[in-house]
């Protein structure tokens, strides 16, 4: 089947483990004021291009993929093309190429389901602790890509939590703290990654003419990063 | 026969001929560990290196150049001994009487020397003037005999960088012959093969033999002379590690005191030098920190190597480059690989005395190296961006395990094989001459076969390849033949004596032709063939802009489409140079290479259909135009894995830069990943990478603030350069370069 595709990158290393070809899909259901690849949002545009196309594409990178590296979809939210996501992961599987799933977790149903039965990887942003933030800065309740992980959970998958720390809204060693209580129980999480807020992609949000939501807000220090991450 | 310095060794077929492979083969001791076992630089080595830095910093206080002996000829005896510090020094020599002096070498051609004296505030004294005045050199002899056309072909720059006025490198000696068997050993069998000679018809071939062998042994007794000034004896092998290291410096201090070649390549000197290592730790005469000590000093050494160059001169080889590659690792042909506990250690020069471009120190990576090798050498990459990578998995089946790489690419097999270097042509220009029926718009010269200039509206791909199909069998033909007069000139009147000295006599040659702007033409034909590309022309009817309307596949994206172009355009070009024989019965090989001489390439190159504008760089050797990979890291490695090696014997060169957060969080993971992408790229039969971790940012804080980045150290095309000693038109186009990013 066809999918929309926003842009691919022969390489990555820090969408999953190793070396990845990346994928980045075209839609996203959310409107997080973080983003920093607003061009992905809308709907229906973008590429074009078959699940057998971009599995034949990523086949082509086998050799520098090495033990751990293979195939990364992202977006975009790749949930919204769960079917499209779940016959690229197939048709790479058949391939012999290690499957990662880049999402927010904010959709669950039974496609979806099907999809993470060809999914080795998952990276969840878990971007708030509290369903306050969620519901103003993201768009749906933080009950979603906990729903998310359960499901994750039970397939046995491994997964990295992800979260931008975005200075006044998740920076303090209260929201840290919680987001460790928050997925101690879900044995599939092997790793926490806290990912700075970058500004970088204000150009992107002046092109698409779109309000950049966060722009006011500062990039979080270095020492901060690094008081953040020692609490993991 | 035996040798008391050989008790130790195992014995075998090298003690009854001269066979540093088989002594190699017979002792070396394999090591498969990781890098613990390394030590530091001592005292003394941090003391002396303190005071080397000093001079190079004063030497480039002094615009490059420190001083200049403008009364002696360079030779291996001319110079009386010279010393960084006597007291200190563990290997000594140098070229002149003092550390960085540089000598003069005319035999090659006066007007350079008496350039390049000029070009720093000197002149050539009267004596020497005199002396060459009633002498050819190899610059004179080419003259004699270049056509009217060869002279047109260089003057406007469709084939240049032509090794005409100065030595032209490339070859190798096999040094480590000295310390293994002694200067007198290797007299007896040189004289042992001129006695042979006596048997032959004397035609041309062997009375030129002959003549070359005399000159030979006459210089391996001037390497013997050379020695004793220095208070060594090397008429009999090394006894110890000290000795082993120290001859072989000898072997290499009389090539580069002889010859000012481009290119003065090393070989493949540590495991060799490993196994006098290991039976002196055996011995206890050795620790790990004195080894060290001992490879520091010898690279040192090599670091403080310097010949003579005009600014023309660093135009095309920018950086002050000697090209003294020392190839690293790879595997045997038994499959017992070849890295040895002093292939870490060469390396580690590059913290002990700090990163370096010299020597240039390339990695032969195979699938089945080490572990803990590999991933030394992308931490050393990540941490210094001062070595290249070459596919031994490639080459091995083609030139045994005894092999090296003479400057950037260019293997052979050491002591057996040497080649005639023969810079490169330039194919985007080529390009330009054909659609305008045989005149170059940049220089204004007519050249090659007269024909109308294509007259439609819109450039016609089938049109075009016809052209093609015209003037690259011209060009090529041309270029051999320019070629042959060269190194007929260079053996005749700039011989290299001690080089081949250290060769066998029965010496196999290749003849190593290259093409520059070859991702400039690809794009350029792409364009043709799938975009709408509408020649605009001057006054006089002759093309000189394009305008290019429509999207159309660029090289370095892993699109078949143009990356074919490629391929068929280097496999095109070495079958039409196989048809005009080479000199000396030499093999055609052919280089996708620039050096960096992609920026003068492409100065005197008009616009090109791929949109290129007139005067524009070139990317260097194969990659592909800066910024035009739209797919990302590997689709643009995908795109040079499918260049030939078959087609390009003379290597593929690639420079890669990444920034360090696009290759992974920290430096395991950088290191790991960096490790796969080898792996990928070289599984895929690719033949070169360079590898740059660093950011753009850095280059240009370094462009703006050069004495503050004194020993930034990058990779550019085949070898490493001191960024500060580019000029600064090739450090913007190096700032110019795609840097792979992570969106």
């Amino acid at each position: 089947m066809k999918g929309f595709v926003n842009s691919i990158q022969s390489m990555g290393t820090l969408d999953g483990p190793g070396v990845r070809f990346v994928v980045f899909l075209q839609g996203c259901n959310l409107r997080c004021g973080c983003c920093h690849n607003p061009e992905t949002w809308q709907m229906g545009i973008g590429d074009e291009y078959e699940a057998q196309e971009i599995a034949q594409k990523a086949s082509r990178y086998t050799e520098y993929f090495g033990e751990v590296g293979g195939i990364t979809v992202t977006g975009g939210e790749p949930l919204m093309q769960a079917k499209f996501v779940k016959e690229i992961f197939t048709l790479c599987h058949e391939r012999g190429i290690s499957t990662c799933l880049d999402t927010s977790g904010s959709i669950l149903n039974s496609e979806i389901k099907a999809l993470l039965e060809v999914t080795d990887h998952v990276l969840l942003d878990i971007k708030y602790t509290t369903d306050e933030l969620y519901k103003k800065y993201v768009g749906c309740s933080l009950e979603k890509p906990m729903e998310f992980l359960k499901a994750v959970n039970e397939k046995g998958i491994h997964t990295v939590i992800r979260q931008v720390t975005v200075p006044t809204l998740n920076d303090t060693e209260q929201s840290i703290l919680a987001l460790k209580e928050l997925i101690q129980d879900y044995e599939c999480v092997e790793k926490i990654e806290l990912l700075p807020f970058k500004k970088i992609c204000a150009v992107k949000y002046e092109r698409e003419g779109k309000d950049f939501a966060f722009k006011d807000i500062p990039t979080p220090t270095a020492e901060k990063m690094k008081e953040l991450i020692a609490l993991l | 026969m035996n040798h008391e310095n050989w008790n130790g060794f195992k014995r075998g077929v090298w003690q009854e001929e001269i066979n540093v492979r088989d002594f190699i083969q017979c002792n070396y001791k394999a090591y498969e560990g990781d890098s613990d076992f390394l030590a530091g630089a001592t005292d003394r080595t941090k003391e002396l290196m303190k005071k080397l830095q000093l001079l190079f910093e004063l030497e480039r206080q002094y615009g490059g150049v420190l001083d200049v002996d403008t009364v002696t000829v360079s030779s291996l005896t001319s110079y009386s001994p010279g010393y960084l510090d006597k007291d200190k020094e563990l290997i000594v020599g140098l070229q002149t009487n003092r550390p960085l002096k540089r000598g003069v070498n005319p035999f090659g051609g006066m007007r350079m020397v008496r350039q390049a004296c000029k070009a720093y505030g000197y002149q050539l004294s009267e004596q020497i003037e005199n002396e060459f005045r009633y002498r050819t050199t190899h610059n004179e002899g080419v003259f004699r005999v270049y056509t009217e056309e060869m002279r047109l072909a260089r003057h406007c720059h469709v084939i240049t960088g032509l090794p005409d006025a100065y030595g032209r490198g490339r070859i190798i000696g096999d040094y480590r012959r000295v310390a293994l068997y002694g200067i007198d050993k290797l007299i007896e069998e040189k004289k042992r093969d001129e006695k042979a000679l006596e048997n032959e018809n004397f035609d041309t071939e062997i009375i030129r033999l002959k003549e070359e062998l005399y000159r030979q042994i006459l210089f391996l007794g001037y390497m013997k002379e050379m020695a004793a000034m220095y208070g060594c004896d090397i008429s009999m092998p090394a006894k110890n590690a000290h000795e082993a290291i120290q001859w072989t410096y000898f072997a290499y201090l009389a090539a580069i005191k002889e010859q000012n070649g481009a290119a003065m390549s090393l070989g493949r000197v540590s495991t060799f030098f490993d196994i006098y290592i290991e039976r002196d730790i055996a011995n206890g005469t050795l620790t790990e920190e004195t080894a060290q000590e001992l490879i520091d000093d010898f690279v040192m050494k090599l670091r403080m190597a310097r010949h003579l160059r005009t600014p023309e001169y660093n135009e095309l080889f920018g950086g002050d480059p000697m090209w003294i590659t020392e190839a690293v690792g790879g595997m045997g042909e038994d499959g017992r690989t070849l890295v040895t506990k002093s292939s870490f250690r060469i390396l580690n020069t590059l913290y002990t005395l700090g990163s370096s471009p010299e020597p240039n120190l390339t990695v032969l990576w195979s699938r089945d190296l080490p572990e803990g090798f590999k991933k030394y050498c992308a931490k050393v990459s990540v941490d210094t961006d001062s070595i290249q990578y070459e596919n031994d998995d490639l080459m091995r089946p083609i030139y045994g395990d005894d092999y090296a790489i003479a400057c950037c690419v260019s293997a052979m097999k050491v002591g057996k094989q040497m080649q005639f270097f023969g810079a490169r042509a330039n194919l985007a220009k080529l390009l330009l001459i054909a659609i305008n029926g045989g005149y170059d718009t940049t220089s204004g010269v007519h050249i090659g076969p007269q024909m109308p200039v294509l007259s439609c509206d819109k450039l016609d791909y089938d049109e075009v390849m016809e052209r093609l199909d015209i003037y690259m069998p011209w060009l090529c033909r041309l270029y051999v033949n320019t070629m042959n007069t060269i190194h007929y000139m260079h053996d005749k009147y700039a011989y290299e004596k001690s080089q081949m000295a250290l060769h066998d006599t029965n010496v196999g040659r290749f003849m190593a032709f290259g093409v520059a702007g070859l991702s400039v033409v690809s794009d350029s034909l792409s364009a043709i063939k799938y975009a709408s590309v509408k020649p605009l022309r001057d006054e006089n009817g002759f093309i000189v802009d394009f305008e290019t309307e429509g999207d159309f596949p660029k090289f370095g994206n892993d699109d078949d489409r143009v990356d074919l172009i490629a391929k068929d355009m280097t496999h095109k070009m070495i079958t039409e140079l196989r048809k005009t024989p080479a000199y000396r019965g030499a093999e055609h090989t052919l280089s996708v290479l620039t050096i960096t001489s992609n920026v003068m390439y492409g100065k005197n190159t008009g616009a090109t259909p791929d949109g290129r504008k007139s005067g524009e760089a070139f990317a260097p050797g194969a990659n592909p135009m800066h910024n035009r990979e739209e797919n990302g890291a590997l689709a643009s490695l995908n795109s040079i894995c499918k260049l030939s090696y078959d087609d390009c014997r003379d290597g593929i060169s690639n420079t890669f830069s990444i920034t360090p957060e696009t290759l992974g969080r920290d430096e395991q993971e950088r290191v790991d990943n960096l490790v796969t992408i080898l792996d990928g790229y070289f599984k895929k039969m690719a033949h070169h990478i360079n590898v740059n971790v660093l950011n753009r940012e850095t280059l240009i804080k370094a462009y703006e603030n050069p004495e503050a980045y004194p020993n930034l150290t990058i990779r550019v095309s085949g070898y490493a350069v001191n960024f500060h000693k580019l000029s600064k038109e090739q450090q913007k186009e190096v700032i110019s370069r795609t840097f792979h990013e992570a969106m």
